[in-house]
C-alpha cells in the first residue's frame, strides 16, 4: 500500500516540532523524524475495517515483526474514502480491543451444577459439542409436522449470531445450521 | 441504505430521526457536516436533545413511539400544500393506481381484520385490475379510489393540532420541520433520512419507516444523489449477516425460507416468483428460480441434481404462519422446549428485550455453546445475579474467537459496500477465527453422521471443501458466494468456461444447474479479475458525486445508489443536472454514471414518443413502481398511529385502537406489562453512547472506554427530578413491570416534559450497554431487564424504544 500521504503528515509534523525547539542550538529535526518513523519501521502494515458500527471506517494496523508479534498501533486510514483517517472513540481504541488481557484465549467448560469454569482443549470441546448436537438432533428430529407435511427439521436446537462475523463466516454458518435442520436461526438484525 | 455514507454530502435537507448519528455513527457526521457547509439544512427529531440536535438547524422533540403521528402530519402538509413532485409521482410511484373496493379503514382497523387471529386478510387491499391483469391507473388522479386520493383521505385526520397532542411536539416546531422538508419536492432538490433503531424497535417499526418511504416517493427523493432511505446499521456486518440469511425467514439473497406447505422446488418457485402481466415491468424477482437453484448447487454441489430438485428436500421447512424469531426462540426456551443453544458472537443475556426472561430461559437448556471474544453475561449466566449454580443443569461450552484484525475476510457496511480486511497479528493465545470453528464443527458432524443418525443426508451432502492447508480459507468461501460456472456454456457470442467465476453479475445465473452461487446479490464481488472488495481506487465517477466506484465493491453489481434511473425524467435526463447520478446517452445507447438499475432505455425517446423497450424504475416491485400504497404488510397498506404496548394514555387520540391490533403479545409469567398504571408513570426509552457498543461486551472490558463511560445512568428532566426529589449524581432505581436497574441520575435540560392530550407526561432515557460481568463491580446492569417482549408484527423486532417505568431514590 502506498503510504506516502501519511508519511508526509508524520514528517511534516515532526519538522514543525523540530523547528520549535531549535533555539537549543542544534537541529532536532532528523532525530524527531527518526523517532516518528520507528513506530512503524519494523512493523507489518495491514488495513482493516472497524468492527463496531456500520459506517465501515478504514484503519491501519501495525503489527510487530519482532518479539511477540502483537499489535503496536491501530489508527485511522487516511486513504479510506469514507473516514479519511478519522475514527471515533471506539475506533480509536481498537488496539485495546485486540491487546486485552480480559480476552478469552482458551476453550472453557462448565459442567451441570458446577460453580466454576474448567479449561479444556479445542479437540475435546468440539468433539463434545458435535456429540451434543447429534444426540439432541437425533432425539428430536421431525420428518413430518402435526399436519403430516414434510419438514425435515429440529426445533430442539436454536442459534443466535452473528453480525460480528465476516461475510464468509456468516455464509458458512447458515449453511451448516440449515444442514443441521435448524429453523430457529436468528441474529442481531432482529433486535 | 439505498444510498451510501459519502452521498449524505449531496443532500439539501437531512432529517435525522430515530437515530443519534453524531454520537452513534460519529464518522457519518463528516458527510453531514460537508452537506451543511454546502448550505444544507439539518433537522433532528428526538425525544431527547442530543449531540445530533446540537448540530441541527431545526430541532423538534417528540414522545417515544409517536413517529407515525409526526410523519402522518407531514404527509398531510405535503398534500395540502401540493409540495409533491407530480411528474415523479406519476411516473415512478403507484399514486395513480386504483385500489379495489375491498379496501376500507374505520376506527383504527383496515378491512379484513380477524380479532381471534390478531391478523388481517390482506387480499382485501388489492389493486383493481384491468382485463390483462395489470393494475388500473388514473393518470388524471381524479378517481376517488386512486392511491393519492385514498392517501389524502387517510391523513386528513392528522392535523398539526392533533399530531401535537399525540407527540407532544409544539405545533410551531412541527410546521418548521414540515416546511423545510417539504421544500425538497422540487425536481432539483434532494432530502435524505438517517434512521436507526429509534424507528425499528417499536410495535409499528416497519410502518415508521414506510411513512418516510412514502414521503420520499411523494417528494421524488428516491434514486437521487443526496436522497434515499438510509438505515444506519449498528453493527459492522449486520448488513452482510442479513444478506447471507442468518435469519429464520430468509436464505442468502433474500430468498424466502421454504415452508411446510411447499413440498417441492417447483411449488416453491411457483409460489415465490411474482408474475407481472405488464410487459414494461422488469419485475426482477421473476429471476428468483435462477438464484434458488444456484444457491442449492452451492449448498450441495454435485449431490444437487435436477432429479432430486437440487436437494430442496434437504432444507428444513417452517410451519406456515408460525414465526421462529428471536422473541419466539426465548419464549419457547422459557417454556422448556429448546434443549441445545448456540450463542455465537452475541450476548442475548443483555442484548434482547426482557433479559430476565432470556436468562431464566437459558437455565432450562441441556447445553449451550457460547463463542465470543470475552466471557459474557450469556456464557456465565449460571453465576449471574439471582442464580444458584448448583440448581442449574445447563452445560456450557465457551469458545474463544479471535478479533477481526487477527483474520482475513470481508464485511459489508450500511451503504452495502463489501470491504476486505487482512490478518495483522496471529490470533491471541488459543483463540481462533469463527470460520475455523464453524468448519471444524461441520467436519466433525459429517464424521459422526457417516455412522448413521436422523436424516443424515442433509449433513453428509453439504459441500464443505473450504480448507486450504487444513485451515479455513475465506477466499474459497468468497468465491463460492460469488459463484462459478459448472459447465461450459455459450450465451450469445460468449462461452463461459466451467470453473470460471461468474462475472460481471447475477444476470448470468442459470436455473438449470449450470451455475453455482452462494448469494446472488454478491455475484460479481470476486471474479477472475480479482477480489473486488479489496479495491482501494481513489478516483471518483465522472458525475463527481462521491461514488468512488473502484473503492471496495457494493451490492448489487457495484451500484452505489439504488433505483437510480428514477433520478431522471422519462427521457433519461437528470432532474438535477448538477448532481446527476445516471443519464441516458442517446447516441451511445447506454446509461452513463453510476451502474444503472437495468440496461433498458428510458421510457421515452428524445422526441417524447414512447419507447416500448423501456422498463419502469422500481425493478424490485412486481408492478415496477414505488409503493405509496403498500398492500403487502401485515398491519395495513397505510401507516396508522398506534400507541406502544405500554403507554401513558388510556386512549389512542387518533383512532379507536389503543395499540397495534396485530402486534404479537406473549403470555408467560415473565411477560407482565402495564399501561396507564400509576406504579409505572413515566415513558422509558433506551439508547447508546459513543464510547460503548451494543450490549457493551466489546467495549466494557477496555480501560479507556470504560473510564470514559463507567456506569449505568438515567437521564431525566429537571422538572421530574424536582418532583421526585432526585439530585444530579444520586443513585436511583429504574423499574418496569419486568425488572429493575440501578442507575446514576443525570438531571438535564436535554429532556423536557411533554404535553400529551392536555396532561404532562415525563420521559426518561437509559443506555443499554451494561451488564453485570464487566465492569467487575457487578453493579452495572442491562437496560433490557426493563424492556417488554413484544414487537413489530412484520419483523418481530422487540419494542425496546418505548415502555413504562418508575424512578425512585435509592
Amino acid at each position: 500500500m502506498d503510504v506516502s500521504r501519511r508519511k508526509f503528515i508524520q514528517i511534516s509534523g515532526a519538522a514543525a516540532a523540530g523547528v520549535a525547539v531549535s533555539h537549543l542550538g542544534f537541529d532536532l529535526r532528523p532525530v524527531k523524524a527518526h523517532a516518528q518513523m520507528l513506530k512503524t519501521q519494523y512493523a507489518k502494515e495491514t488495513t482493516t475495517i472497524c468492527c463496531y458500527c456500520g459506517v465501515g471506517c478504514g484503519a491501519i494496523v501495525h503489527t510487530s515483526r519482532r518479539g511477540d508479534g502483537r499489535v503496536i498501533n491501530i489508527e485511522g486510514d487516511p486513504e479510506h474514502v469514507i473516514n479519511r483517517g478519522a475514527l471515533c472513540s471506539k475506533g480509536s481504541a481498537l488496539k485495546q480491543l485486540t491487546e486485552n488481557t480480559n480476552r478469552l484465549t482458551e476453550p472453557m467448560y462448565r459442567a451441570p451444577g458446577a460453580k466454576e469454569w474448567k479449561q479444556v482443549s479445542w479437540d475435546w470441546a468440539l468433539d463434545q459439542i458435535a456429540r451434543r448436537v447429534k444426540e439432541t438432533r437425533d432425539a428430536n428430529f421431525e420428518l413430518k409436522n402435526e399436519k403430516g407435511q414434510t419438514v425435515n427439521r429440529t426445533t430442539a436446537i436454536a442459534s443466535v449470531g452473528s453480525a460480528a462475523m465476516d461475510n464468509e463466516e456468516c455464509w458458512l454458518y447458515q449453511a451448516l445450521l440449515r444442514a443441521m435442520g435448524l429453523v430457529y436461526v436468528e441474529h442481531q438484525a432482529r433486535i | 441504505m439505498t444510498n451510501h455514507w459519502i452521498d449524505l454530502k449531496n443532500a439539501d435537507v437531512i432529517l435525522i430521526m430515530g437515530s443519534n448519528a453524531a454520537e452513534n455513527h460519529p464518522i457519518s457526521f463528516k458527510w453531514v457536516t460537508e452537506a451543511q457547509k454546502n448550505g444544507a439544512t439539518l433537522i433532528n427529531v428526538d425525544p431527547r436533545f442530543t449531540r445530533t440536535s446540537s448540530k441541527a438547524d431545526i430541532y423538534a422533540s417528540l414522545r417515544s413511539g409517536t413517529d407515525i403521528a409526526f410523519l402522518g402530519g407531514m404527509i398531510k402538509y405535503i398534500l395540502d400544500n401540493k409540495l409533491y413532485h407530480e411528474e415523479y409521482m406519476l411516473n415512478y410511484t403507484n399514486a395513480s393506481f386504483i385500489v379495489g373496493k375491498g379496501f376500507g379503514f374505520k376506527d383504527g382497523l383496515f378491512t379484513g381484520y380477524d380479532e381471534k387471529k390478531r391478523g388481517y386478510d390482506q387480499s382485501q387491499w388489492a389493486f383493481e385490475m384491468d382485463d390483462k391483469g395489470v393494475p388500473k391507473k388514473d393518470p388524471t388522479l381524479k378517481n376517488p379510489r386512486c392511491v393519492l386520493n385514498l392517501l389524502k383521505k387517510h391523513y386528513e385526520r392528522y392535523t398539526t393540532k392533533l399530531v401535537s397532542s399525540v407527540t407532544g411536539t409544539p405545533e410551531a416546531d412541527l410546521l418548521k420541520v414540515y416546511k423545510a422538508y417539504g421544500a425538497t419536492g422540487k425536481p432539483d432538490k434532494a432530502a435524505t433520512i438517517m434512521y436507526a433503531m429509534g424507528w425499528t424497535q417499536h410495535t409499528v417499526g416497519v410502518q415508521n419507516i414506510r411513512s418516510m418511504c412514502m414521503i420520499q416517493l411523494l417528494l421524488g427523493n428516491m434514486g437521487v444523489a443526496g436522497g434515499g432511505v438510509n438505515a444506519l446499521r449498528g453493527e459492522s456486518n449486520v448488513q452482510g449477516s442479513t444478506d447471507h440469511g442468518l435469519l429464520f425467514h430468509i436464505l442468502p439473497g433474500y430468498l424466502p425460507t421454504p415452508s411446510a406447505s411447499i413440498p417441492s422446488l417447483a411449488v416453491y418457485n411457483e409460489k415465490n416468483t411474482p408474475k407481472s402481466n405488464d410487459p414494461r415491468s422488469a419485475n426482477w424477482w421473476q429471476n428468483r428460480p435462477k438464484y434458488v437453484v444456484s444457491l442449492l448447487k452451492s449448498y450441495f454441489g454435485d449431490k444437487a441434481t435436477a432429479e432430486n430438485e437440487f436437494g430442496y428436500g434437504w432444507l428444513p421447512k417452517l410451519d406456515d404462519g408460525k414465526a421462529y424469531s428471536w422473541l419466539d426462540i426465548f419464549d419457547t426456551m422459557y417454556n422448556g422446549k429448546i434443549r441445545g443453544f448456540f450463542s455465537w458472537g452475541q450476548n442475548p443475556a443483555c442484548s434482547g428485550a426482557n433479559s430476565n426472561k432470556t436468562r431464566q430461559a437459558m437455565a432450562k437448556l441441556d447445553w449451550m455453546v457460547n463463542v465470543n471474544l470475552f466471557d459474557n453475561e450469556t456464557g456465565s449466566f449460571w453465576r449471574g445475579p439471582g442464580m444458584n449454580p448448583a440448581e442449574i443443569k445447563t452445560e456450557v461450552f465457551m469458545l474463544p474467537a479471535c478479533v477481526s484484525v487477527e483474520k482475513e475476510g470481508s464485511i459489508s457496511n450500511s451503504g452495502r459496500w463489501m470491504q476486505w480486511r487482512y490478518e495483522g497479528p496471529k490470533p491471541m493465545g488459543n483463540s481462533r477465527p469463527d470460520g475455523d470453528i464453524i468448519l471444524e464443527l461441520g467436519l466433525r458432524l459429517k464424521e459422526l453422521y457417516a455412522g448413521g443418525g436422523a436424516f443424515p443426508d442433509a449433513i453428509l451432502n453439504l459441500k464443505w471443501d473450504y480448507l486450504t492447508n487444513h485451515k479455513y480459507d475465506p477466499h474459497k468461501v468468497a468465491k463460492e458466494i460469488n459463484g462459478y460456472w459448472l459447465v461450459d456454456k455459450k450465451i450469445g457470442d460468449v462461452t463461459y468456461k466451467a470453473g470460471s467465476l461468474v462475472a460481471p453479475g447475477f444476470a448470468l445465473l442459470q436455473a438449470d444447474g449450470s451455475t453455482s452461487c452462494g448469494n446472488w446479490v454478491y455475484c460479481g464481488s470476486y471474479t477472475d479479475k480479482g477480489n473486488m472488495s479489496a479495491r482501494r481506487g481513489q478516483e471518483d465517477a465522472p458525475n463527481n458525486i462521491g461514488l468512488y466506484p473502484t473503492f471496495a465493491w457494493a451490492w448489487p453489481v457495484n451500484r452505489r445508489i439504488i433505483y437510480n434511473r428514477a433520478s431522471c425524467d422519462p427521457k433519461g435526463q437528470p432532474y438535477n443536472p448538477n448532481r446527476w447520478v445516471v443519464k441516458w446517452d442517446a447516441e451511445g445507447k447506454k446509461w452513463v454514471g453510476d451502474v444503472p438499475d437495468g440496461p433498458w432505455p428510458p421510457p421515452q425517446n428524445p422526441d417524447g414518443s414512447p419507447n416500448e423497450a423501456g422498463r419502469y424504475a422500481f425493478i424490485m416491485t412486481k408492478e415496477g413502481f414505488g409503493q405509496i400504497y403498500g398492500p403487502g404488510l401485515k398491519d395495513g397498506p397505510f401507516p396508522e398511529h398506534y400507541e406502544p404496548l405500554e403507554c401513558p394514555i388510556e386512549k389512542n387520540l387518533v383512532n379507536g385502537q389503543r395499540m397495534s391490533p396485530v402486534a404479537p403479545v406473549y403470555g408467560t409469567d415473565a411477560d407482565a406489562h402495564m399501561t396507564c398504571d400509576p406504579r409505572f408513570p413515566y415513558v422509558g426509552t433506551t439508547y447508546r453512547v459513543s464510547e460503548h457498543w451494543q450490549s457493551g461486551l466489546m467495549t466494557r472490558p477496555q480501560p479507556w472506554l470504560l473510564e470514559l463511560q463507567p456506569q449505568m445512568f438515567v437521564e431525566m428532566s429537571e422538572e421530574l427530578a424536582a418532583m421526585r426529589g432526585i439530585k444530579n449524581g444520586e443513585r436511583v432505581l429504574v423499574a418496569s413491570a419486568r425488572g429493575e436497574v440501578k442507575c446514576t441520575a443525570i438531571v438535564t435540560k436535554r429532556f423536557k416534559p411533554f404535553k400529551i392530550g392536555g396532561a404532562v407526561i415525563h420521559e426518561v432515557g437509559i443506555p443499554w450497554h451494561f451488564g453485570w460481568r464487566w465492569p467487575e463491580s457487578g453493579e452495572e446492569e442491562s437496560a433490557n431487564l426493563l424492556t417488554p417482549s413484544t414487537g413489530d408484527p412484520n419483523t418481530r423486532i422487540p419494542e425496546s424504544k418505548a415502555f413504562m417505568v418508575n424512578v425512585t431514590k435509592l
